[in-house]
């Protein structure tokens, strides 16, 4: 349900567009504006009654009601006086800046020079505004130029063989992959490809790549990129959750890891901390994880992950006398 | 909201904007029906104070004056088109395929709106932003945090803010009062750099971490943020481990991957074990990395990194709690 307002800001947006285009149809107008056909047709009922004071004919937007009725297409005169659109506004500014800015963080060298004199005009038209906001990556030289190769495997259709550290087990495999495009998400620069190994899609962050060699052989896969609105984190079989409690040191636990749930604790030896419910995946990064909190985390369910914690423990413990 | 009402602010503003003077209170009385329809002086004056506010709520300038000061001419209103208008963006097919692209990078609905927002202004300028550069890589900018929005627009229009703010996870909350400068994307977090009012001084905050809902405390154009506001050396902070000494450190062959990457060197130390010298930071940070690989690694110098380590691992066991 669009207000009075909302309309208005398509209506400035929309003679300009009208007379660049020379005609349009309603259809096009519509798409373009993110609306019904129906909300088009109101707005040129609106326009038809716009004008300068007086709304002389040659002083009132004219259409061309024929084109309109039959070929639903439409084209408008008279109607210099709102030639260009309104200024950006300052969030708008920003957020196109914003998005800019991530663009060029994104990009190998090669594309980082369209970015940076698209950024450059765009800066000199919002001015000041441009530096409201950064975006940093900050990735390495070594990553910059691993996510440069694997564009090229990308365009050029050619699988690569990986050697890649997983991010949930300690080791290290070789792969074979169908590369679909390189995605920055989450800070990260990842590989979106069909892996023949896992016979499945996955994502591979780069920073974890240890060596990536770009085959002669052709990527026969046709896949679409992955939607990573959701986040890039992939846990491979999420067949159950773990209960955790962890005290204020650890809290940060719940900023860099898939949290299901966050509830606060109040009172007991962890007031002031957490309690988490996590998904379980590979219960190993799990047990990993709390080894490296130690007491600065305990788990309430289930009780074979606590055993398990610490039978790991344990057994560590075994190398120091 | 009816037509008739956007056709009465579309044409106040078309009149506004195309006079040659001001446009005095009594001509636009005359001239739009609504207005001479008011039953009194009051009444016009409610429904013309909430036109201006309208149109000024979309970004409309109106500026109010006079031409003949000497005389006292009844002031008037009028839009300075210069102000008004979307300075022209000359961009090239590729520059427009890059802003294109930026429509999908926003993974937030308010800041998506924003973004295509500003796009369909370019594109009523004759910008071509419906080609988007497909062999970028295409970012996401993740905007889970709340109150970001908020944060971005009183940057963007520079108001101060006042909000709730915890220092980790599992801190209590503090009220804060901030003139917000910079937004700042590090490795896909939100940080807004301002002056801390009551601590008179820039600060950064995580986005993440603030409690509850920003409120303004000004209105737009309050403070005037300095040029040159240090944002590297803030991020230069959040990457900073810098090592001082090395510690050595027995792995199990093929474990460890994490810690042979940061490695200085790797020797072969019999039986399947391989002793890596690896530097050494904040003590509480490799005693993490080295107890997640449980009794795949052992700690052999520095003392008090082993002590710490042997501590983490007792904790884990369940012992001395």
């Amino acid at each position: 349900m669009t207000t009075s307002t909302d309309q208005i800001r398509r209506l400035l947006a929309l003679v300009p567009y009208l007379q660049r285009k020379g005609e349009v149809s309603v259809a096009e107008a519509a798409r373009r504006f993110g609306v019904d056909e129906r909300v088009i047709e109101r707005d040129v009922n609106v326009l038809m009654m716009c004008g300068l004071p007086g709304l002389l004919p040659g002083e009132i937007i004219d259409f061309d009601f024929e084109a309109l009725e039959d070929d639903k297409v439409i084209r408008i005169r008279d109607a210099e006086f709102l030639a260009r659109p309104l200024r950006l506004g300052s969030l708008e500014a920003v957020a196109l800046v914003a998005a800019l800015r991530a663009l060029r963080e994104g990009s190998g060298p090669r594309e980082r020079e369209v970015v940076d004199r698209t950024l450059a005009k765009v800066s000199d038209a919002v001015g000041s505004l441009a530096e409201s906001v950064r975006v940093q990556t900050l990735v390495s030289p070594e990553v910059r130029e691993l996510a440069d190769r694997l564009g090229v495997a990308v365009r050029e259709r050619r699988q690569v063989r990986l050697r890649h550290h997983s991010s949930v087990r300690d080791e290290v495999t070789e792969r074979v992959v169908d590369p679909v495009a390189v995605t920055a998400a989450e800070g990260n620069l990842y590989l979106d490809a069909w892996c023949h190994r896992a016979g499945e899609q996955r994502l591979f962050r780069l920073d974890r790549v240890l060596e990536a060699e770009v085959l002669d052989t052709t990527a026969e896969t046709q896949v679409g990129p992955q939607d990573l609105t959701h986040g890039a984190f992939r846990s491979e079989q999420v067949t159950a959750h773990a209960t955790l409690r962890v005290g204020p040191g650890a809290a940060w636990v719940s900023e860099y890891y898939p949290v299901e749930r966050t509830t606060p604790v109040q009172e007991g030896p962890y007031a002031g901390g957490l309690e988490l419910v996590v998904p379980m995946g590979d219960a190993d990064w799990l047990v990993g994880l709390l080894l490296g909190l130690g007491g600065e985390a305990e788990v309430l369910d289930p009780p074979e992950l606590a055993a398990r914690v610490r039978d790991a423990a344990r057994r560590a413990l075994a190398a120091y006398p | 909201m009816s037509a008739r009402k956007t056709e009465r602010l579309m044409n106040l503003l078309i009149m506004l904007l195309n006079s040659r003077s001001f446009v005095t209170k009594q001509t636009l009385r005359d001239t739009f029906p609504d207005y001479a329809a008011a039953p009194s002086d009051e009444a016009f004056e409610k429904m013309f104070e909430r036109d201006k506010d309208d149109l000024r709520a979309l970004g409309v300038p109106i500026e109010m004056g006079s031409h003949d000061a000497y005389f006292e001419d009844e002031p008037g209103y009028r839009v300075p088109r210069q102000a008004f208008e979307l300075p022209p963006i000359a961009l090239e097919a590729d520059e427009a395929a890059v802003v294109g692209l930026a429509a999908r990078v926003w993974q937030h609905a308010g800041l998506a709106d924003s973004t295509e927002e500003a796009l369909r202004k370019l594109a009523a300028d004759g910008v071509d932003t419906d080609r988007s550069a497909q062999h970028l890589i295409a970012p996401q900018l993740n905007a889970a945090e709340p109150a970001l929005e908020t944060l971005m627009a009183a940057v963007s229009e520079r108001r101060p803010v006042r909000f709730g703010y915890r220092k980790s996870p599992a801190a209590p909350v503090e009220e804060r009062d901030l003139e917000p400068w910079r937004m700042v994307s590090y490795r896909a977090r939100w940080y807004v750099v301002g002056h801390d009012r009551l601590r008179g001084a820039q600060r950064t905050f995580r986005v993440s971490r603030v409690a509850d809902d920003v409120v303004f405390t000004g209105p737009p154009g309050s403070f005037v943020p300095p040029e040159d506001v240090d944002v590297e050396s803030m991020t230069a902070r959040l990457a900073a481990d810098t090592a001082l000494r090395e510690a050595v450190v027995r792995v199990r062959v093929g474990r460890g991957v994490s810690l042979r990457r940061r490695a200085t060197s790797v020797e072969p130390d019999g039986d399947g074990w391989e002793r890596l010298v690896v530097p050494l930071g904040r003590v509480s940070a490799l005693v993490a990395e080295v107890a997640r690989l449980g009794d795949s690694a052992v700690v052999v110098e520095p003392q008090d990194a082993r002590d710490a380590l042997v501590a983490r691992l007792r904790e884990a066991a369940g012992v001395g709690r």
